[in-house]
């Protein structure tokens, strides 16, 4: 990696360990080394389209194009972005805790179910007071499945991946039963699904935006998430427990609450994009909310090293890549799995980069000055 | 929409202009009177040997005809993923004519982008349109396969020693039951005592459900195995591996089971599209609601394969021959269903076009299997 060192000559105070320039140095790198990666990986996957015989400069205008190149392609991108959001909130939360949860798909379904089920009890009930009892019920629900996964590794000792990748299975599974079954509209024929949520229920877009609100809510959401984080206390216990639970025992923190706690924030988090995915794009809940949020929800959670407000970046990175897909199997002739691809060797990508972190000079300028 | 600055605006031009005249280096600009551009939409894989596959060969077709272009996307979901799609094609590609493929695009993806885009004309499979209920730019349109898998049924009730029929399910909505009791229908013209067992996957692709649903057929001893789920190649080729006859469905699957192949319920849409696509060329309109079976080209049957006895093939024809004159019941009184309630009295019938049939919820008399 190709990095100019900083300049030894001139005035040696900006040089300090304590001064401003160190102060940047520090926390560039958790900037420059997920950016170089990602750099890496798209040269990676460049040699790969040439060797399918396809030109890496056309691909990535097209990308360009179709994700960022016109307000159109924002709109389609940020659209895609929203669910997107609280999913990776899903994985990065309980992830502080050294926990890996990949089931986010399954709150996500369940919170639209929840919302669905809600809305049918509130047929009269006007908007203001309906969408946030419609958010809590899909929150709920999210949270008690994942707050689950999260109780059956403290209290169990069951592998939390395995418990939460298999309870998303279950998940849908309930879905298409109570969708298909008890809470099916007898109007939907051919595409079960719940009652058509009353019109005060349904939340609008932005104005002036073909985005709906999911957008600003995945934002803030992703905000308060680093606040208690990185802000709170109960956000450093988190940590304490993420790097040595042990440790943490032993200093006495409740490191069962912080377990179900994180996983069941997680989930809520995720429950809301289901809540979203029904009250502003499909109007009814039904199979269509298992739309594969949950997974790349993972992806975004581990490039964003976990950290939730650059979840926000990442997250309108792949949905962008997303969002240009369609127009790169039309105007390449590409098969659709080609942004799956892009996206893998840009995963790898970051993960080999984690074993770069404390090897640059260039980022601890306590080593500055031995040379 | 709200615009950007212009700065980024103009320097997005330049990239847009570039990439776009790299990509479509033909006809596509530039001409006096401009092709005619049609966006095809699918909700899985292209070759799927299924519901896909079938919709992109009449994609094919319309791609071969004179003045138009083509654009396609495969593996959307129904969800915005469709409405960024379908609004992809129509500002980067410039389509004025979509089909968008899979029965949960229409609502609320079309429903909610056709008033925004009213010169844009979206045609959606499965047919759901209402007048004065939908918009007046969005079409629907299908066909009745029932009465195929009431032909597939004719051939399996002749070609079965067992007298046990199998049928591997999606879903239990009124598409999927009607194709079931149609199949069994079939058959019990054949011999009134034959029966049909039907497993439901609960998604409409999931290779491992179907193929554990085909042994179990199998191991129940189903020897005449046909289905309704969007990609029927694992379920033809694991059926044939059990040393079952199969029935095709939704397109030509004999190529994956040359000997055990007996016919199949085919969708004819390079036939419709062609001739959908036709009607704008020549400056008409579309019907917004249209319809049709074997006689209207919608549907076909695959060749009859190498094992279909003359019995069979002699009953094949001459029902297939009655539903080319239009009118075919197959479904007439006295019907019960598998739970004992009665369908239709002595005398009773619904004919293909029956709107009764479209909201079935009932397996009948001889089905082995439950809705629920």
């Amino acid at each position: 990696m190709a990095m100019t060192t900083p300049p030894i000559t001139g005035a040696r105070d900006i040089l300090s360990p304590d001064g401003w320039l160190a102060a940047l140095a520090r926390r560039s790198e958790a900037v420059v080394i997920p950016f170089c990666a990602l750099l890496a990986g798209l040269a990676a996957f460049s040699l790969f389209l040439l060797m399918q015989g396809k030109s890496p400069a056309d691909f990535y205008s097209i990308v360009y194009m179709g994700g960022f190149g016109s307000s159109f392609s924002w709109q389609n991108t940020l659209s895609r972005t929203a669910p997107l959001l609280l999913a990776a909130l899903c994985v990065a939360l309980p992830a502080r805790l050294g926990l890996v949860v990949i089931g986010g798909e399954g709150a996500i379904v369940l919170g639209g179910v929840a919302c669905g089920a809600v809305a049918g009890l509130l047929i009269g009930v006007p908007g203001v007071l309906g969408i946030p009892l419609m958010a809590a019920a899909g929150a709920l629900a999210g949270a008690v499945w994942i707050g689950a996964v999260g109780a059956l590794r403290h209290y169990r000792g069951v592998n939390e991946t395995i418990a939460s990748l298999l309870l998303a299975y279950i998940a849908i599974a309930l879905m298409n039963h109570l969708v298909e079954g008890p809470l099916r509209d007898p109007a939907s024929l051919n595409k079960p699904s719940t009652a058509p949520l009353a019109e005060q229920l349904r939340v609008g877009d932005l104005p002036g935006w073909n985005v709906h609100w999911g957008l600003i809510a995945g934002i803030v959401a992703c905000i308060a998430a680093w606040v208690l984080i990185e802000r709170t206390t109960w956000g450093f216990a988190a940590r304490i427990a993420g790097g040595n639970v042990r440790a943490a025992q032993v200093q006495g923190l409740p490191v069962g609450r912080l377990i179900i706690g994180f996983t069941a924030l997680g989930g809520a988090f995720a429950g809301l994009a289901g809540v979203f995915e029904v009250a502003a794009v499909h109007g009814s809940a039904n199979a269509s909310l298992a739309g594969g949020y949950g997974y790349t929800g993972i992806l975004i959670a581990f490039l964003a090293r976990h950290n939730p407000l650059a979840i926000i970046p990442v997250a309108i990175l792949l949905a962008g890549f997303e969002a240009s897909s369609g127009l790169i199997q039309r105007r390449m002739d590409l098969p659709d799995a080609t942004v799956l691809v892009l996206q893998g060797f840009v995963f790898v990508a970051i993960l080999c980069s984690e074993t770069l972190y404390g090897r640059f000079r260039l980022f601890a300028p306590e080593r500055w000055r031995t040379a | 929409m709200t615009s950007l600055p212009f700065s980024r605006r103009s320097f997005l031009k330049g990239s847009a202009a570039l990439a776009g005249a790299s990509a479509f280096a033909g006809p596509a600009f530039a001409d006096s009177h401009s092709p005619l551009t049609v966006g095809f939409i699918y909700v899985g894989p292209k070759d799927d040997f299924g519901y896909n596959q079938a919709h992109a060969e009449g994609a094919a077709a319309v791609k071969a005809m004179e003045g138009v272009i083509v654009v396609e996307e495969e593996n959307v979901a129904e969800t915005v993923d469709v409405q960024n799609s379908m609004e992809s094609m129509i500002n980067f590609d410039g389509a004025s004519l979509i089909f968008p493929t899979s029965f949960g695009y229409f609502d609320p993806h079309i429903l909610e982008l056709a008033p925004r885009y009213p010169d844009v004309r979206f045609q959606h499979a499965a047919g759901l349109w209402q007048e004065g209920v939908h918009p007046a730019n969005v079409g629907s349109y299908f066909g009745y396969i029932g009465l195929g898998q009431y032909l597939n049924g004719i051939v399996a009730g002749h070609m079965s020693a067992t007298k046990k029929l199998g049928f591997v399910a999606a879903k239990p909505i009124p598409q999927v039951l009607q194709n079931i009791n149609s199949y069994l229908l079939g058959a019990r013209s054949v011999d009134p005592s034959i029966t049909c067992q039907v497993i439901f996957t609960g998604e409409w692709s999931l290779a491992v459900k179907e193929a554990e649903a085909t042994n179990a057929l199998a191991d129940a001893g189903c020897d005449v195995i046909t289905c309704h789920v969007d990609g029927p190649k694992v379920v033809m080729e694991t059926a044939a591996g059990r040393d079952c006859f199969v029935c095709g469905y939704h397109a030509d699957q004999s190529p994956l089971a040359p000997e055990k192949y007996l016919t199949g319920a085919e969708w004819n849409w390079p036939g419709v599209y062609t001739r959908m696509v036709q009607t704008v060329l020549d400056g008409g309109t579309i019907d917004n609601f249209d319809r049709g079976g074997l006689a209207e080209g919608y549907i076909k049957m695959s060749p009859l394969g190498p094992a279909v006895t003359d019995a069979a093939r002699n009953q094949f024809e001459a029902v297939k021959a009655e539903m080319m004159a239009g009118g075919f019941a197959a479904y007439q009184g006295p019907l019960m269903d598998n739970a004992g309630n009665q369908i239709l009295g002595e005398g009773e019938a619904f004919v293909e076009t029956d709107i009764a049939l479209e909201s079935m919820d009932y397996l009948v008399d001889g089905v082995i299997g439950s809705t629920s």
